[in-house]
């Protein structure tokens, strides 16, 4: 048997069913496995010797029925977990204990997992390379001193280095896509609306979506089916009809018309890159989809729309962090003074940044230049996604403009690291699905990863065109363990 | 001191060579009646220990969301049909972004842009005849906490429990041109909504308040002076009181050539003043902007058509049908209509008994006990059904009016059933024609002096054989018989 820690969640649940390992077996590998991987600060906060108890739970009264009966997962520290620290990257909450859970990780326990602890990730999920958490870098287990991508940087982090079987993230602009495609690993941006934001730390409510992140395909949908259900708790919550993910999984997916967008064939885009798509292409091929040329017209103004929305969002949504209620507080001599020491102690750069930003675009006599502007052209991006939709069934892209970076190599320059996001927020913009699939390296052997984007709420036919060419493509992640000693 | 003159409602400002009209707008903020808040399903009660009706949404607590409380906005509704107001199918949740320690996302959830109710009127019954004011729009939006500054000297505490609780905010067009139209406006709009059951307008618990706009010009002019709002008075008679200040106020300064400037003022209830909070510049910029944890709100037809089926009948209705069906004058009716308690009250009594009667005895007798002890009709010591029995026992002629008095006395400790006042005090009226003629023999027989001033024509002596008999009957004689019988007597 291949070790514990190094199998599929679908390996993990068929031999746990079996039983042929427990549940504390599994649960011991992660925790000794991520013990030794301290040096890669995957995670903020462990919950080890909870989660050894509740594998021992597990065992003594198993029930198989459950979908993940047993597994261990660690989270992305912007999940709300009962009882267990919640920081969101943020030295603000650095001391906040929610006592309730967010209903995408209830969904998960109720299907039998464990918590293992929580992971790093960008402050309130603000950035691209996990360098603006108050918890400091997480390293990449690909290569030394190289981000995992961000702002789930932890999550797929501990993910590539076998440290969680799955994991989840959230994706506002690429949080999902981008880490995932910078690590060698699969992670799913899902429609808005399929997931519950009920007790997930804000930045952007309407872009804004959690999703599953795993080492394939199928791990991914299964982990699909488990989190996304509809919840009353949310407004913006959507009552469609889910599918098995899993069960219904085929890699058959003959005659699948694939958009291939002329526009996200940007300027000074690595040739490494341009190659990486074309091979996708023929892949998309070989698994017997079509190839269809299309245009998005008003993809270049995605970007900017992107950070003039998401920022004025977020100045929003944060300001309930000021130190009368709950996290961190700084004396300050009156009101606003406290205010004012609490939110510039207790917030980094990254989140100042685009609190700033943000209360910018909603001022009066900008508001309209700025955020009703950038308001349209999310409109006329989600118009040419539509558009694209009456000719094709999906769309391919690479998920990222480049591979991973070094640390500290892009931290003061703001605008080259939003660059990052070029191919992954016209989809939240959208509000549309999209997988991240590792599909090559590159001349340093750091992986790529091509993205499939999807009609809304049909999660099934982009995870089945990913689980197709994943078979052609045949990627192995490269992880040597340069970090244990 | 400054003359005020009062002609018609119009409240004008003289000076030397100038009339002064005032423009007056407000921005009521009347509490929703219900059993939980606007986005969350915490109770929205008054009065409860601070800090005990608070959920992790009305709190801001990280990842929590709002969602969005159907009752309350049916209440809305219903309110924007009570002001014969336009529905809007579909409004907007706006984010009104400001920090302050009782707030706490940082932001109320209110509409700007698109709010649920539009344009609608208000009639006020006003002295000289009826005057239309006009409504600009109602919108929902969320109540903040408390801030309690004189607990601690050193701290402010915070309490919560007012937090998220739905208000309707109703803005008037800038129609009202003096206090008395504003007490009328204020009385009006609270009784709809209590017609309606969607606010109790109690202003002592603060679920009525407003933000007073006053402008004034030259009377006969058309363009608007500039305006100052004063914020957040609770009381009737706080905001005539600041109107007449703050009129006082701006007349003053235009006369010395100074111009107005629009700002945002706080009345001194202690001093009688208004006194500048914040200037126009330094006026809060409240980033609105859609809240992106909320779709935009729509209600279907079949939605507004099931309200508009439970609507009761309001005021100006009921008003109209209790002068067809009762021929009360206008002035009894807008009297008995005013609250809804009160329509009730009367509607029993006449069921059974006189309309006339009842209207006197519950606008005079009732109202004054009520007033003197400070009670609702509600809580009334005397019930409808016994109030109508009493009229009846006038009516058929059992007591005289002057008994019913001592008898309405009586029943007020117990509501006694007023029949068995009379049976076991003995209160009966007695008429019958053969024991009156007895009483007035006697008093013939006994003033025989007075019967012969009377005769040579000092008819003034009428009124003492009167007394003497009703004295001599306790009280009891029917005074009308009395007299009938007298007269033939003498």
């Amino acid at each position: 048997m291949t070790e514990i820690t190094s199998q599929s969640l679908t390996e993990l649940i068929k031999n746990i069913k079996e039983k042929k390992i427990s549940s504390e077996e599994i649960t011991k590998s992660f925790v000794v496995r991520s013990e030794k991987s301290k040096s890669l600060n995957s995670y903020i906060t462990e919950d080890f010797s909870s989660a050894l108890k509740k594998a021992k739970i597990f065992d003594a009264k198993p029930n198989f029925d459950l979908k993940l009966p047993g597994i261990p997962i660690a989270v992305k520290d912007l999940f709300c977990t009962n009882g267990l620290k919640t920081t969101a990257g943020s030295k603000i909450l650095n001391n906040f204990v929610p006592t309730y859970e967010s209903t995408v990780t209830q969904n998960i326990w109720n299907e039998g997992a464990i918590l293992l602890g929580k992971l790093n990730c960008d402050e309130f999920a603000m950035g691209s390379s996990n360098e603006t958490s108050f918890f400091g870098n997480v390293q990449n287990p690909i290569d030394k001193d190289l981000v995992p991508g961000g702002s789930s940087g932890g999550s797929a982090s501990a993910l590539a280095a076998n440290l969680t079987p799955i994991t989840i993230g959230t994706d506002t602009g690429g949080s999902i896509r981008q880490p995932a495609s910078f690590t060698g690993t699969v992670g799913l941006k899902p429609t808005y609306g399929s997931c519950s934001r009920y007790g997930i730390v804000a930045f952007a409510s309407s872009l804004d979506q959690a999703g599953p992140m795993s080492k394939n395909v199928k791990d991914c949908a299964l982990l699909q089916e488990v989190i996304s259900t509809y919840d009353i708790k949310d407004s913006t919550s959507i009552d469609f009809k889910r599918k098995n993910y899993f069960k219904e999984l085929t890699k058959n997916i003959k005659g699948k018309k694939i958009g291939i967008p002329k526009e996200y064939r940007v300027d000074g885009m690595p040739n490494i890159i341009e190659e990486l798509w074309t091979n996708g292409i023929e892949y998309a091929k070989n698994c017997g989809a079509e190839i269809v040329d299309i245009s998005l017209p008003h993809t270049g103004y995605a970007l900017p729309a992107y950070y003039i929305v998401a920022p004025a969002e977020a100045s929003s949504n944060l300001a309930r962090y000021d130190g009368v209620k709950y996290g961190f507080r700084s004396k300050g001599e009156n009101l606003i003074d406290m205010y004012e020491k609490t939110r510039s102690e207790g917030f980094g750069d990254e989140v100042q940044r685009r609190i700033m930003i943000g209360t910018y675009v909603l001022s009066s006599g900008y508001y309209d230049a700025y955020y009703l502007k950038a308001q349209k052209v999310r409109k006329l991006i989600k118009n040419d996604f539509d558009e694209a939709y009456k000719k094709v069934d999906a769309i391919l892209t690479p998920s990222t403009p480049s591979s991973a970076f070094k640390i500290g190599e892009k931290t003061n320059d703001p605008v080259s690291m939003y660059l990052n996001d070029i191919f992954t927020v016209p989809v939240n913009l959208s509000g549309l699905p999209a997988i991240s699939i590792p599909a090559g390296v590159d001349a340093k052997g750091y992986p790529l990863g091509l993205q499939i984007i999807g009609k809304a709420f049909d999660e099934q036919n982009i995870l089945n065109i990913a689980y197709a060419m994943e078979e052609k493509i045949n990627f192995k992640n490269k992880i040597t363990d340069w970090w244990i000693k | 001191m400054d003359k005020v003159n009062k002609i018609n409602t119009d409240f004008l400002i003289s000076r030397e060579k100038n009339i002064y009209e005032v423009i007056i707008g407000l921005e009521v903020h009347a509490q929703v009646t219900s059993n939980s808040k606007l986005f969350s399903s915490s109770s929205a009660k008054f009065g409860a220990e601070p800090n005990t009706q608070v959920s992790l949404v009305d709190a801001a607590f990280p990842g929590m969301l709002p969602v969005i409380n159907e009752f309350c906005v049916k209440q809305a509704i219903k309110t924007g049909i009570g002001l014969k107001a336009q529905i809007n199918k579909r409004s907007v949740f706006d984010r009104k972004n400001y920090f302050y320690a009782d707030l706490p996302q940082g932001y109320q959830i209110s509409q700007f842009k698109h709010p649920i109710v539009g344009e609608g009127t208000v009639v006020l019954d006003m002295p000289n005849g009826q005057k239309e004011v006009g409504i600009e729009r109602l919108h929902l939006e969320q109540d903040a906490g408390k801030s309690i500054h004189d607990i601690d000297p050193q701290h402010t505490m915070v309490d919560l429990n007012r937090s998220g609780v739905a208000l309707m905010e109703i803005v008037s067009k800038p129609d009202l041109r003096s206090p008395d139209e504003v007490n009328v406006y204020i009385k009006k709009l609270r009784s709809i909504m209590r017609y309606l059951g969607t606010c109790d307008g109690n202003m002592q618990e603060g679920s009525l308040r407003a933000d007073v706009n006053v402008s004034v010009r030259i009377k006969g002019t058309d363009k608007l002076g500039t305006r100052c709002e004063i914020k957040n008075v609770n009381s009737i008679k706080f905001m005539q009181m600041a109107i007449n200040y703050e009129a006082n106020r701006q007349v003053d300064l235009i006369e010395e050539g100074k111009s107005i400037a629009q700002e945002t003022r706080l009345f001194d209830t202690k001093k009688n003043e208004t006194r500048s909070m914040r200037s126009k510049e330094d006026a809060h910029d409240y980033r609105y902007f859609p809240d992106p944890d909320l779709l935009p709100l729509e209600v279907s037809d079949d939605f507004v058509e099931k309200i508009k089926s439970e609507i009761p009948e309001l005021p100006d209705e009921k008003k109209k049908r209790f002068i067809e069906k009762f021929k009360l004058s206008p002035y009894e009716a807008t009297i008995l209509v005013s609250d809804i308690e009160t329509s009730k009250y009367f509607e029993e009594v006449v069921e059974n008994s006189d309309v006339k009667l009842a209207t006197n005895w519950i606008t005079g007798e009732l109202f004054a006990v009520l007033n003197s002890k400070n009670l609702e009709i509600s809580e009334s010591p005397i019930s409808s059904k016994n109030l109508s029995k009493l009229i009846n026992l006038i009516k058929d002629g059992t007591i005289s009016g002057k008994i019913a008095k001592t008898i309405f006395e009586l029943m007020m400790d117990s509501d006694k059933d007023p029949q068995k006042i009379v049976e076991e005090k003995g209160l009966k009226q007695e008429s019958d024609p053969k024991a009156l003629e007895a009483l007035i023999d006697k008093v013939i027989v006994d003033n025989p002096d007075k019967v012969k001033e009377y005769k040579s024509g000092k008819e003034k002596l009428f009124g003492f054989f009167v007394g003497q008999a009703m004295k001599d009957s306790n009280g009891k004689a029917n005074p009308q018989l009395l007299n009938d019988i007298l007269k033939k007597k003498l």
